[in-house]
């Protein structure tokens, strides 16, 4: 009975608020707001804000849409280190939003039971470098519950959330970019926002999605990227990619911060006339390939750029599929730019990040092929 | 001796004047090693074994070693802070101050081929294990001359040749590791044992349970030793622990409550405990301590305790003052000569502190060493 009216209920949500495809406001630059290159549906004024208000915002939104979702985690109660559940507590209670003790594994396991018992769990692991005692839990539990069971339970109302990604100075432990772990596990959908108004649609998204989800957020951006977001209650579709530069000599594929870095490069390489495409792909599986395809039979060269060392990142995947797909198109190999294969280092943090300046030689050296 | 029973500052203040008038003239500083014996200032709690006594043995010289060695790390995490905040270290920076005597009472009662393996506040155990002020500062400031060739960080300080296994980020992951040490230490029978000390926050890591399973089935020669600060990060110890009496939690390993900030009960706890795991398998030794920064250098520090309750425990409690009263009150050395000892303290940190500064970053060939054994292993990039 329950499970019948959790499925209603979600289902009402669903319908009430509508999809926005591509119609936010463009890509913003680290510093400074947006201008929107479309007008938004009229729908309520959106207000600056960085990305962990967004995220704020939408945890807000989360909690007051659906009685049965809860937030926990190590010190969310208080609003938590990056402020991401700041209020939270206050406002819906200790019962709804709740500390837990430090034990990773233990809290993903907890909020899968509580995800199947049909409620909304959003798990809060306090920094992505600390998610592998879960990683059991996550991969053994939570992406096969559903399957195993043939349908019978599943923990779809799981949501973990994570900061990941280099922050300048964070070293082995602060700083890991784990997401081509969890790439690897069919059952779980892995999602990345770019930037606030991103993140509140893609996490309301997240929680309210029937799969379970790890969201990571560059943590990197939380103060940094300021914009314009819209206060009400709205979610982005997940699977699916976004071009947010047009253009016509190459595809550059990416995430999370990684792509305002590569954003920098497509102006540059424009001064040199190089016309690039960017494209963000926010959901990391499933992944959006037809996007991807498509705007690589246009250009015919493909970047993908990522923090996380480069041997068995997620660009290996999009590389091998995108060859199965485009092969006779490519006018040169696809290109990697991304982390190189040693630990996080601390004082190399500089030399070991994917730059502009090695994505934009990498732009020059596959359109010179 | 008369004074051998622990008494309060105020007795002692009556007798110093007419002592130190006598003393100051003709003694120097005691290094006799004659035998004194000293009461810890409250009794053991025991957990399934019997409690070693609280009188415990030492001698002049051996108090005033403690004595300058935690003043050397006092000051030294003071002078971290001030780094820090100078941005001359980055990253993250976590102070041991207030917690001195844990580290110094448990050197005191090993050697060094005993391991000692703990988490990330891990600059006053390094300095203890042999570990030089230049070292400690160059791996703080990331230069070349550090004890990890600054590529570990304030975080990961090793010392191999003093058995000390570091300095690890990921919390409750080194008990574990300490049970493998352990492990090897008695396939050896080398007759050393292993301390692995952890906090009151990773006492609620799964991984800790199946460490303590472990070492209790295969009856290795291993020292749990939980650091209890009383705040895992922000979270006071009842918020997070159904059973905040870490010694009681292993259950069928026997434990032992200490009070960590008595460099004496320190070094007592530690002796009883490593004799003990020779012939019983393991034992969790839970230090009654405090620190008085925050968790690390971006916490404050006061937003989850009163400043009173730091100030009252630096004021009833603090390790040094209890070892300066010692000294004082047995007559081993008088003010001036400690203070001499702090200032001569200072000049050294400063100036391993300005060495430091000027010493040369890590090459940038070394991002690619010691990924694997030789060689790369690492793909240098190129488009």
């Amino acid at each position: 009975m329950a499970s019948v009216l959790g499925r209603y209920g979600r289902k009402w949500s669903l319908g009430c608020v509508s999809y926005h495809k591509n119609h936010l406001p463009r890509f913003s630059t680290v510093t400074h707001s947006a201008v929107p290159s479309e007008p938004i549906q009229q729908q309520q004024a959106g207000r600056s804000m960085n990305l962990y208000s967004a995220i704020n915002q939408a945890l807000h939104i989360a909690l007051e849409s659906d009685s049965r979702s809860y937030v926990f985690g190590e010190d969310v109660g208080f609003g938590g280190v990056f402020r991401c559940t700041t209020g939270l507590a206050e406002r819906f209670g200790k019962h709804r939003v709740f500390n837990t003790p430090l034990c990773e594994q233990g809290i993903v396991g907890f909020a899968i039971g509580l995800a199947a018992m049909d409620n909304r769990a959003v798990a809060e692991i306090q920094f992505a470098d600390y998610i592998f005692p879960a990683f059991d839990q996550i991969v053994n539990e939570a992406a096969k519950f559903r399957y195993r069971s043939g349908g019978q339970f599943n923990c779809g109302g799981l949501t973990i959330r994570a900061p990941y990604g280099a922050v300048g100075h964070g070293g082995h432990y602060h700083s890991q970019s784990p997401e081509a772990f969890f790439c690897h596990v069919p059952g779980i959908k892995v999602v990345i926002p770019r930037s606030p108004s991103q993140a509140k649609g893609l996490l309301l998204s997240s929680i309210r999605d029937q799969n379970p989800v790890v969201f990571f957020e560059p943590k990197w951006l939380y103060r940094l990227s300021v914009e314009e977001v819209p206060e009400h209650d709205y979610m982005l579709p997940l699977s699916e990619a976004e071009v947010i530069r047009e253009g016509s000599d190459i595809t550059l594929v990416g995430w999370g911060a990684q792509l305002s870095i590569m954003e920098q490069a497509c102006i540059d390489a424009e001064k040199e006339g190089i016309s690039c495409e960017l494209i963000d792909l926010k959901t990391l599986i499933p992944w959006d390939k037809e996007t991807v395809e498509a705007s690589v039979s246009k250009t015919g060269r493909l970047l993908v750029s990522h923090e996380a060392p480069i041997t068995g990142g997620f660009g290996a995947e999009i590389s091998a599929s995108i060859v199965e797909r485009c092969f006779l198109r490519l006018e040169a190999p696809v290109s990697r730019v991304c982390g190189l294969d040693t630990p996080f280092p601390l004082v190399f943090e500089p030399f070991y990040m994917p730059n502009k300046n090695k994505i934009l030689d990498a732009i020059r050296s596959t359109v010179n092929y | 001796m008369a004074l051998s029973h622990l008494s309060s500052t105020r007795s002692n203040r009556l007798l110093r004047p007419l002592a130190a008038a006598a003393s100051s003239l003709c003694r120097p500083i005691s290094t006799s090693t004659e035998p004194l014996v000293i009461e810890t200032s409250i009794p053991f709690t025991p957990h399934k074994c019997e409690p070693p006594s609280r009188s415990v043995e030492t001698n002049p010289q051996e108090l005033l070693t403690f004595f300058r060695d935690m003043a050397t790390m006092r000051r030294m995490e003071i002078a971290a802070d001030s780094l820090y905040k100078a941005k001359l270290i980055r990253g993250f920076c976590h102070l041991y101050d207030g917690q001195e005597a844990v580290c110094v009472g448990m050197e005191a009662s090993i050697n060094k081929k005993d391991c000692i393996i703990t988490a990330y506040r891990d600059h006053c155990t390094f300095l203890g294990r042999g570990g030089t002020l230049l070292e400690i500062f160059s791996e703080l400031m990331g230069r070349q001359g550090g004890c990890s060739k600054g590529k570990g960080g304030s975080m990961h300080f090793y010392k191999k040749e003093s058995g000390f296994y570091g300095g690890h980020g990921i919390v409750g992951a080194q008990v574990p590791l300490g049970c493998g040490l352990a492990f090897a230490q008695k396939y050896n029978k080398d007759e050393n044992v292993t301390f692995a000390l952890y906090g009151d926050g990773a006492a609620n890591q799964g991984q800790l349970f199946e460490a303590l399973n472990i070492s209790a089935l295969w009856d290795l020669p291993i020292i749990l030793v939980c650091e209890n600060n009383h705040y895992g990060m922000g979270t006071a110890e009842w918020r997070a622990a159904k059973s905040p009496s870490y010694y009681k939690r292993g259950d069928y390993v026997p434990g032992l409550k200490v009070d960590g900030m008595d460099v004496l009960a320190v070094k007592q706890a530690c002796k009883f405990a490593k004799e003990h795991v020779l012939k019983n398998g393991p034992i969790i030794l839970e230090m009654d301590t405090y620190r008085y920064h925050g968790h690390s250098m971006s916490d404050p520090g006061s937003t989850y305790r009163t400043r009173d309750e730091i100030s009252g425990v630096r004021q009833e409690r603090d390790p040094i003052e209890r070892v300066r009263k010692l000294v004082l009150g047995h007559d081993l050395a008088t003010e001036k000569e400690l203070k001499d000892i702090e200032k001569e303290i200072r000049k050294e940190v400063d100036e391993a502190i300005a060495k430091a500064k000027v010493s040369p970053m890590p090459e940038p060939s070394e991002l690619f060493t010691n990924v694997y054994v030789k060689g790369f292993g690492t793909e240098v990039f190129h488009s």
